[in-house]
């Protein structure tokens, strides 16, 4: 068990906690930096995947965790990133560039999209961000001369300063730069001002206003700015799939967002990287499940002589091919979660590293919810 | 010119007058309570003078500004804070994260130097802590610092509001209700920080309050409220004995 001590106000401000902590994310980062070396280059694109991922999963979660905003929008934030993107590369805009201008356009229609945001909030606000993901989703598919519609758009590979990231290797390093950079920006605004405004704003907007927040301002901050990060994890997405169709950014994928930020645990960084990994994960694990599931069984009948256990698990690896299983096992998931373990992923791990810091000493109620019994009316 | 006034305030919401015609002046420096049956239209004054509610008709001036026209995020940079009488903390938030909070009416850097964490962000940053702890040391809740809100019995969450108004930095505090749910012992303890928040900071009060013994022990001078409307004011005793208060209050 390890208590700290605490002997400067600084130390209450610092990116980490302590020393330890730090070592500990250091270990992190050389793993996360060394993998590649050791994976197949499959699975190093997989994993690329959880850094666009959670990329987009920061970006909700300053929205949906932190300022307590719901937005069903934002796979369309993830297209206007990336069609722009793309949009500009193709009329030889080098890539910094062009990646800026694209965060620059997401990041005005997040503005804009914010502009309802000062009204509605809720059900309300989920209804007129999905309207928004509507429209422009019919954009990227009539708008021909810049999308191209359901003919599809073509992404180059990435090219910085005359560097090409045109392996899956690179991409892999690039993308975990972008993800830490953005890991690092907003963490910085949540221990400064405006984070603590999010905050404020997400759990009482009449206390926030009386201190001095001016709603309107912040709410349209965070939705610029999570509107920003979008445009970012577009512009890498665009690469990632290399051909942009309309159909990708639908109400589907803005739902899976809002699944990342809930499973990986609401209103905190830590979730949505665990969430990014969750969502970008399963879907390979289901494949490989698939096969070898029946594979193994097979292998165990004709080792045990139970010829059942081979009928099994044919059976497992047919319903694991149906179409739609995928989904429903992310629904099932997302149930599992909001009933067991509604802080999600980060709430888990939160109480495992207790238990083991504070061994042998943990306490079975650390976490039990206490019900309170003084429920009053709020000013709206 | 006294400190704070309310000129013929009143707001209706369609045909009921919560406020209707009431007037008074804080003077600096002075504990002024507010006190009426429920109903009275109290809690409706702090909302219009926090700027939450538009009046219908009236004004507001504090400290020789007019604040009838001024919006609501812009009332704690001119010096007034409040409490809420259902306690509006941001309870998924550290104690230490509500009260610097308060200090955001004081904060100078922009959005993106607190995105690259600038030197300066970090020198705002350790003065609000250096503000928060004076609040903090004032009212004993060193111990609870880290704790989330919703961690913490409603006693404390009281004091932590009236820490987080205190954050802000307030020449003039309102207090809705300070002692309610509060048992006796938390009361008296109450008391005796308007007292000091009046003598020691001086800061002027401006209280919506029922218990007529913490009325009765820290206000200077009591204003009585009914269906809206000015009853009485005076010193505690006067207005208790006020003919028209005891029928307010015991009917008859």
């Amino acid at each position: 068990m390890r208590f700290l001590f605490k002997t400067s106000y600084e130390q209450d401000i610092r990116l980490f906690r302590d020393q330890v902590d730090a070592s500990w994310y250091g270990l992190l980062a050389i793993v996360v930096l060394a993998l590649p070396l050791v994976m197949s280059e499959y699975y190093v694109g997989e994993s690329t995947w959880v850094f666009i991922y959670a990329i987009c999963g920061v970006s909700l979660m300053v929205l949906v965790g932190y300022t307590g905003l719901v937005s069903l929008g934002h796979a369309a934030f993830l297209g206007i990133g990336a069609y722009a993107h793309a949009f500009f590369l193709t009329h030889g805009i080098p890539w910094i560039p062009s990646v800026v201008l694209a965060v620059l356009i997401t990041t005005a229609s997040g503005i804009v999209v914010g502009l309802p945001a000062l009204r509605m909030t809720g059900i309300y606000l989920a209804i007129a961000t999905l309207a928004f993901s509507v429209i422009i989703q019919e954009v990227f598919s009539r708008w021909e001369s810049v999308t191209h519609g359901f003919a599809g758009m073509p992404v180059e590979k990435p090219v910085i300063f005359g560097v090409a990231f045109d392996d899956e290797r690179s991409f892999y390093y690039l993308c975990l730069f972008f993800l830490v950079l953005t890991l690092w920006l907003t963490r910085n605004l949540l221990r400064a001002p405006t984070g603590r405004a999010w905050i404020a704003i997400r759990d009482s907007e009449i206390a926030a206003q009386s201190m001095g927040v001016n709603l309107a301002v912040y709410k349209s901050m965070a939705f610029a700015y999570s509107a920003a990060l979008m445009g970012l994890a577009g512009a890498l997405f665009a690469h990632k799939i290399a051909y942009l169709a309309p159909d990708i950014f639908t109400i589907l994928l803005s739902i899976q967002f809002l699944l990342l930020v809930i499973v990986g645990g609401l209103g905190s960084l830590h979730g949505a990287v665990f969430g990014a990994i969750f969502v970008a994960l399963l879907p390979p694990i289901i494949a490989i499940l698939r096969d070898s599931i029946p594979a193994s069984m097979a292998d165990a009948a004709q080792a045990t002589g139970i010829a059942p256990l081979g009928v099994l698990g044919e059976a497992v690896g047919n319903f694991l091919k149906k179409p739609g299983v995928e989904a429903g096992i992310f629904g099932l998931i997302l149930v599992l979660v909001i009933l067991l373990e509604p802080l999600g992923m980060y709430g888990r791990w939160v109480k495992i590293r207790i238990f083991f810091s504070t061994f042998p000493m943990y306490k079975a109620a650390t976490f039990r919810r206490q019900k309170a019994y003084m429920r009053s009316e709020r000013l709206r | 010119m006294s400190f704070f006034q309310a000129d013929n305030l009143a707001i209706h919401f369609g045909g009921i007058k919560a406020v209707d015609g009431v007037s008074f002046d804080v003077n600096k420096g002075e504990v002024f309570t507010i006190i009426g049956p429920n109903g009275a239209g109290k809690t409706t004054i702090f909302n219009l003078v926090s700027r939450i509610y538009e009046p219908t008709a009236g004004r507001l001036t504090f400290d020789g500004v007019d604040i009838t026209n001024v919006p609501p995020h812009r009332v704690a940079a001119l010096g007034i804070a409040r409490t809420f009488q259902n306690i509006e903390l941001f309870e998924h938030a550290t104690l230490l994260q509500n009260l610097l909070l308060a200090r955001h009416a004081h904060k100078k850097s922009d959005f993106f130097s607190e995105l690259l964490f600038l030197p300066s962000v970090r020198r705002m940053e350790l003065e609000h802590r250096e503000a928060v702890e004076k609040a903090i040391d004032f009212l004993d809740l060193q111990q609870y610092r880290d704790s989330m809100i919703v961690n913490l019995p409603y006693g404390v969450r009281k004091v932590t509001e009236l820490a987080r108004a205190l954050c802000t930095d307030p020449k003039l505090l309102l207090l809705d209700e300070p002692s309610s749910g509060l048992n006796v012992e938390e009361t008296e303890d109450m008391a005796f920080w308007i007292e000091d928040i009046r003598n020691l900071l001086g800061i002027t009060v401006l209280m919506v309050e029922h218990d007529m013994s913490l009325v009765s022990a820290v206000s200077d001078r009591v204003l009585a409220l009914n269906y809206g409307r000015p009853l009485a004011l005076g010193t505690p005793a006067e207005v208790q004995a006020h003919p028209e208060v005891v029928r307010a209050y015991l009917g008859g």
